[in-house]
């Protein structure tokens, strides 16, 4: 098996770039191949039986549930029937990837080889796309996003240093030869020929990785941890249960280049003494499922999973677990209940998982982006790793870009990077020219990011220090349309909502600060609820047993430190700045924009819309019930709330 | 509900074999259940049980600490809006409380008494930059609103009644 990856890396390169011709001839019949050639692409031929990339052009259709949920689907139809009708089936070839990360303008395609970046492409554009660009090289200038058609020279990608999604909507994520093509298994190849245990975990330790899941803990240590314990049977789990709303790195990850996590976690198993693993993907990402089963499969089939892999004597194989709708799964100990068969409750620590987890035995448990990034340190040395980020946070992140923002979608920068860079420069700005207000980020368990903090560096201590955290990188963007007091009562209601109910601090706790932001949110609060509110967020931060209730207060806790202005007028004067709480808005009627036409008084259920044909109207505040009705049937947008 | 009292479970009995009967297979045998009933019927349960050799509680327990899981038939069209961040600043609101109000449900009762239709509010998919999602019987649309969804839905009412 170790010579297939050798044969490979150095007879059989093959990628969008470098197409491996060889292979290609010889599977289309072209080409005889040596009696050893032969066995290897016949050895490969159980997994890669799509004709590969000995093309005029390929296009590369993006995947991943974004643009599948923009219609993807009859794009891929389109297109195999204009190719098919044009007799250009040797010419052109398609492979469908994971997510490209630009998800606000799916559906995505690139073309190459000249490396054209269209967005918001439909079936309309399939015949342009093949006529012009493919056959006559000319760039459709509708299907361009702002400036160059080029994605690494477009704004949203040239100040992004995509490493761990370097393949991801490059490649075919369901095709393991384009992964091997690309790099994948080669770390693994070198931690298990040139390198023990120790020195894989030593390499690790000193490239500074960190967990990218939240914790932030160095991800060596952990490792070396667990490599510590006497017991023969160990297990790596990989916690894919990416709940914290607002985030999908992981998930991209999983869709797009499931290989990577695949290699990450054989590297674990291998620093650390295991021979079996777990993946626990949440039930809502079905994609993420098929797709990682299917790369388990290949991975086996090619024996870089499975028994005496690459002919090393080391042994691995894993499984996948699916959750069931439980956020507090995404907690270890929880998570490993939940593996076991039982409800997902967390237990205290110590011990840790690293002494005693899955099973009672000795688990190492990291979140998909860090598994991910793993195979680039064996790849290419500490030192690579180590050369982007920070003293204290190494390497690159993901962040997912999200809410009032122009350009929605996975982003991947240095850490250290600014707030600004990534909102202003990658993501363009707020969306509808509104005004930046706040980012959260961390989702429940995080803090939001203001104004103040938009050169800070975006690195594991600067965000804690301003009360926030890294978490698993949700970054939601709010304008000066959003409502502080209302978005902490939102992720309440969430942690609330999936508090397991084990110890009294969460249970308890927060469901009487989420009384307490219902009753401010309905213009009913007092100052000595908001008093309430803080001591009572200290003690569910302090008192909790996991981390769902120790972080539950921040976002609370944060927004009433930036945002105390807000809260007052929610309480002292009655109003909500945003006019977003419905409680608290009034509706009102511009009397420029109303052309009179009497609609709204028609549809108000409450008589509470007055006014005569071709006049402008007006809303009795006595009389107004809030339903919203009036605004939904304007037709010239004249109703506002305040 | 009474195709499920009466057909047999042998297919049940296979599954539970494939997965094995160890703990472990709990939730992947509930699931397997809840997507062919929508629910998880209380003799099925017992059944599990006994295959299982697992105290009914334990099945119990881990069927109502799952949101996947309900112990309450289900619609025969499920249509889950996500309740995200993303979608929640997007207006997710605005699309649970249509439906809401269009089809007489709320926070307590999520199934029309048709058993047409079930709503749930899920909390993130994973399609924020598509904000807001809903997945209606596991297609995922994007850039939803309101007006869009009760189109949605109506057609899938129109299908209905046409069958």
């Amino acid at each position: 098996m170790n010579n297939i990856i050798e044969k490979l890396d150095k007879e059989m390169y093959n990628n969008i770039e470098k197409p491996c011709l060889e292979y290609c001839r010889y599977m289309l019949g072209l080409q005889e191949l040596s009696a050893e050639q032969k066995k290897i692409a016949d050895d490969l031929t159980g997994v890669y039986t799509k004709k590969t990339n000995m093309f005029k052009a390929q296009i590369a259709l993006c995947k991943g549930t974004g643009c599948q949920a923009s219609g993807e689907i009859s794009l891929k139809q389109k297109f195999d029937e204009v190719i098919k009708a044009k007799g250009l089936e040797n010419d052109i070839h398609i492979i469908e990837t994971g997510c490209r990360g630009f998800c606000e303008m799916g559906p995505i395609v690139e073309i190459f080889p000249q490396h054209y970046f269209y967005v918001r492409v439909t079936p309309n554009h399939v015949e342009d796309i093949i006529e012009k660009t493919i056959l006559n090289n000319q760039v459709i200038d509708e299907l361009v996003f702002e400036g160059s058609p080029v994605a690494e020279e477009m704004n949203f990608y040239k100040k992004q240093t995509r490493r761990v999604l370097a393949e991801s909507g490059m490649i075919d994520a369901e095709n393991i030869n384009d992964a091997v093509a690309a790099g994948a298994y080669k770390g693994l190849k070198r931690a298990l020929f040139d390198m023990t245990p120790t020195e894989v975990i030593d390499e690790v330790t000193k490239a500074g990785l960190r967990g990218r899941g939240g914790g932030g803990f160095l991800t060596g240590l952990k490792w070396k941890l667990t490599a510590q314990q006497k017991e023969t049977i160990k297990y790596v789990v990989c916690n894919a249960d990416e709940g914290d709303p607002g985030a999908f790195m992981d998930r991209s990850i999983l869709e797009g280049d499931p290989h990577k996590v695949i290699e990450g976690m054989a590297l674990a198993a291998y620093a650390i003494g295991a021979e079996e693993g777990y993946v626990y993907v949440r039930a809502e990402y079905p994609l993420a499922i098929a797709r990682y089963k299917l790369a388990i499969e290949q991975a086996e089939k090619m024996g870089l999973l499975g028994k005496n892999i690459m002919g090393s004597n080391f042994n691995f194989s894993m499984k996948i677990a699916q959750g069931a709708g439980a956020f507090v799964c995404g907690e270890e100990s929880a998570l490993i209940a939940s593996i076991e068969g039982k409800r997902g409750m967390p237990t205290p620590k110590p011990p840790f998982p690293a002494e005693r987890g899955l099973f009672d035995k000795p688990t190492n448990i990291n979140n998909v982006e860090t598994y991910a990034s793993v195979p680039l340190i064996l790849k290419n040395g500490w030192e690579w790793y180590a050369s982007v980020g920070t003293e204290n946070s190494r390497g690159t992140k993901i962040f997912a870009l999200t809410g009032k923002i122009k350009n929605t979608g996975l982003v991947e920068v240095p850490m250290g990077i600014t707030l600004r860079e990534i909102i202003f420069d990658i993501g363009g700005g707020i969306k509808n020219g509104g005004k930046f207000k706040a980012a959260q980020i961390g989702g429940p368990s995080g803090g939001c990011l203001t104004e103040e903090h938009l050169d800070m560096p975006m690195d594991y201590d600067s965000l804690q220090a301003a009360g926030a955290m890294v978490g698993s990188g949700g970054l939601v963007v709010l304008d000066d349309k959003t409502c502080m007091v209302e978005i902490a009562r939102f992720f309440m209601h969430f942690t609330q909502d999936e508090s397991c109910g084990k110890c009294i601090p969460c249970r308890v706790g927060t469901k009487q600060m989420l009384e307490l932001m219902e009753k401010i949110t309905q213009g009913n609060g007092t100052m000595e609820d908001l008093t309430t509110l803080e001591e009572l967020g200290l003690v569910v931060k302090n008192a909790s047993l996991c981390g769902l209730g120790k972080t539950a207060p921040n976002p609370i806790l944060s927004t009433i430190r930036y945002f105390r202005d807000e809260y007052l007028a929610h309480i002292v004067d009655k109003k909500c700045p945003a006019g977003e709480c419905e409680s608290l808005r009034t509706f009102h009627i511009d009397a420029e924009k109303c052309k009179g036409c009497t609609k709204c008084a028609k549809v108000c259920p409450n008589g509470a819309i007055i006014g005569s044909v071709k006049q402008a109207h007006e809303i009795l505040q006595d009389k107004c019930i809030k339903c919203g009705a009036c605004i939904a049937s304007c037709p010239f947008n004249a109703i506002y709330t305040a | 509900m009474e195709q499920a009292m009466n057909e047999s479970l042998d297919w049940l009995d296979e599954i539970i074999e494939g997965f094995g009967s160890s703990r472990t297979s709990l939730i992947p045998v509930l699931q397997s259940v809840q997507s062919k009933y929508r629910y998880l019927p209380e003799h099925v349960m017992s059944h599990i049980s006994e295959k299982m050799a697992l105290p009914l509680s334990n099945i119990y327990g881990v069927a109502t600490f799952y949101a996947q899981f309900s112990t309450q038939p289900k619609g025969k069209h499920i249509v889950q809006v996500c309740d995200g961040t993303a979608c929640h600043v997007r207006g997710a609101k605005d699309i649970i409380s249509r439906i809401r109000k269009d089809f007489k449900l709320d926070a307590e009762k999520n199934t029309t008494d048709d058993k047409l239709l079930t709503l749930e509010t899920v909390a993130c998919i994973g399609a924020c930059a598509m904000a807001p999602a809903v997945i209606v019987d596991g297609h995922v649309y994007g850039h939803m609103t309101p007006d869009k969804m009760m189109n949605i839905i109506s057609e899938i009412k129109e299908e209905e009644t046409n069958e």
